[in-house]
This record gives structure tokens, sequence and C-alpha cells, in this order.
């Protein structure tokens, strides 16, 4: 018997992160989406052991940095996109509004960390999320255009194919070829 | 998630070719370990051996003896133990119908291939950065499809 899923990838990480650490028994605050506060004092045996548990989930936690600061553009991001936020200003200024950080700073590290930039990162989130709402949630090109605020759906359409190559009518024949013979 | 090094595979009978890819993978961004294979015979028993550790992403020319890279491709879908990896199938010509049944099968990534250093440079660069988006950014891999 065959189930399609759909996964509210917030809730899921949310879930597994609390079940992981009541079974730990740890106390802890969620401040941020990605970000808990224990509040007990916890002996470093402990925590590798919690760190080793929930790397099989999928779950990191994040020591440098530099990386603190690119998961939290990411995350900036990914929420921007896949919650559909109406964001009335330029995503530079939205970022180093959010992130409270100096836009070129940001750029910089961003690029130098992921060898990527800021601006293809935010499409590629769109495309994918483009290529979700085709799929899962069988939505029209220009459903999802108007959805995402692009200024067409030939504009959309443009940069799903500059981005991937391939145009998305001929994605989702790909994908639904793809579920039939699987 | 975040590794230092993406572990890169190349199966490609021609000798020259696999001399290009090496030296475009040396000038990438991303820095990478690459193990190369002359034939998918040569691939099969290395990806079959469960001591090696599984590629992110495998390059795989279209266009060889022994077993081609369609075969190969059919058998690597066909187990899950490869579910994580990516593949990139290259060839110097196909046809639109093929290009698409590539896909279909499973391949990740079309790769028409140039003729010149600089272009397989640039062309490598944006599958090896884009693959990297996806291993480090946790996208889901079977959405993730590049024609270049």
């Amino acid at each position: 018997m065959k189930l399609l899923l759909k996964f509210d990838f917030t809730k899921v990480c949310n879930a597994v992160l609390e079940q992981r650490l009541e079974a730990h028994q740890l106390k802890y605050q969620q401040t941020a989406f990605g970000e808990i506060e224990l509040l007990d004092k916890v002996s470093e045996e402990k925590l590798d052991t919690f760190y080793n548990d929930i790397n099989d989930f999928g779950i990191d936690v994040v020591k440098d940095p530099k990386k603190i600061v690119i998961q939290k553009i990411k995350d900036v991001i990914v929420d921007m996109v896949f919650n559909e936020k109406d964001i009335n200003v330029k995503t530079s200024v939205y970022l180093a509004e959010k992130l409270n950080e100096n836009y070129s700073y940001l750029s910089n590290l961003f690029s130098e960390v992921t060898y990527t930039s800021i601006e293809n990162f935010i499409i590629l989130q769109k495309i994918e999320y483009t290529k979700i709402l085709l799929t899962k949630e069988e939505l029209s090109l220009t459903e999802i255009a108007f959805k995402l605020n692009y200024s067409s759906v030939a504009h959309l359409s443009r940069q799903f194919k500059n981005t991937t190559g391939i145009t998305p009518s001929a994605f989702q024949r790909i994908i639904a070829k793809r579920k039939q013979i699987n | 998630m975040n590794s230092d090094y993406i572990n890169l595979a190349l199966a490609d009978d021609d000798e020259d070719d696999r001399l290009f890819f090496t030296e475009a993978f040396e000038e990438l961004k991303v820095r990478s370990n690459v193990s190369l294979f002359k034939d998918g015979i040569e691939l099969m028993n290395y990806l079959d051996d469960s001591n090696n550790a599984i590629p992110n992403l495998l390059f795989l020319d279209l266009n060889m003896p022994k077993k081609s890279g369609l075969e190969c491709l059919k058998e690597i879908k066909a187990s899950q133990r490869f579910k994580d990896m990516a593949i990139a199938i290259y060839s110097t010509s196909a046809s639109e119908e093929d290009i698409e049944n590539t896909f279909v099968i499973g391949a990740n990534v079309y790769i028409k291939k140039p003729n010149d250093f600089e272009k397989l440079k640039k062309v490598l660069s944006e599958v090896v950065t884009t693959n990297w988006q996806y291993h480090t950014s946790g996208l889901n891999k079977e959405n993730f499809l590049l024609r270049l």
C-alpha cells in the first residue's frame, strides 16, 4: 500500500529534538528554531552521548562561529521562502536587520564558507520550493509564481530553466515518469 | 553535514578525459577526494564493496565498454545503499529523449561534454557547487536535477 507523504520540516525537527532531549533528561528552553538553551550544567560525557544520538537523526551541533552565522542566514532564508513571507524590503536589508550585521559582511562570509552567493542560495531555495509545490501540491506554475512573488509566470519559468537547465514541465514529466517505474 | 571536502568518483574509459576531469576537480573551490575508474565493472566492484566509502557524487560516462554508464546507473538505482549518492551522467551527444530518459532512470545531472577545458571546469564547478548545497543544506536530493 503506497502512501505519499508531505513533511512539515519545522515540526518534524522540533518533535525529534524534543523527544531526544527528554530521553536524555536534559532541561532546556527553546529560544529560536535550531537554538536551545540547556538549563542545567551537563557533563562533557553526557553532552557527547546526546550529540551522537541526535547525529543519527541528522541533527548536528554547530560550533564554528562562522558556521553559526551561515546557519542563521540559511535559516532566515529558508523561513522567508518556505513560509512565504511577504518582505517589503530588499532581501539584503531584511537579512541585515534580522541578523543585526552589515550585509557585505554576511555576503562575503556566506560566499567564503558555502562556495555560493546569498543571491544564488535564495534562488535555489525558491526553485526547490517550486519543485515541491509542483509535485506535491500540484499547483500550477501561475499559482506558484503568485505565491512566491515573482513578477510573472515567465520570470519564474525562466529562473527555473536557468537554475536547473530544464523547464518546469519537463521536471514534472520526469518526476511523474519516475513514480510510474517505482 | 558540514564536511570540509567531498568524495567524488569518476568512471571513464578515456585516459585523457580522466586526466582533464581530475585537473578540473583540483581547481575547484570545494576540496575533493577523487576515485577514478576505467570502466563500469571496476566502478561497480568498488561501489559494491562495503569497505569503501560511498562517494557523494559520481560522474559517469555514458559510453563505456564492458558495462555502459546506463547499465551502471540502473544497477546503482536498484540498490538502497546508494540512495544518498548523486549521479552525474555525461556524454558527447544524445537525443532529447535519451537525456530525459536518463533523468527518469535516476540520474541527477546530465552534462553535454564540452570540448574545451575552461568550459569543462565551469560545468564541473556548477555541478559540484550545486551538489554541495544539497549536501550541506538538507535539501531533498530526489529533486536534484541539473542539466548543463
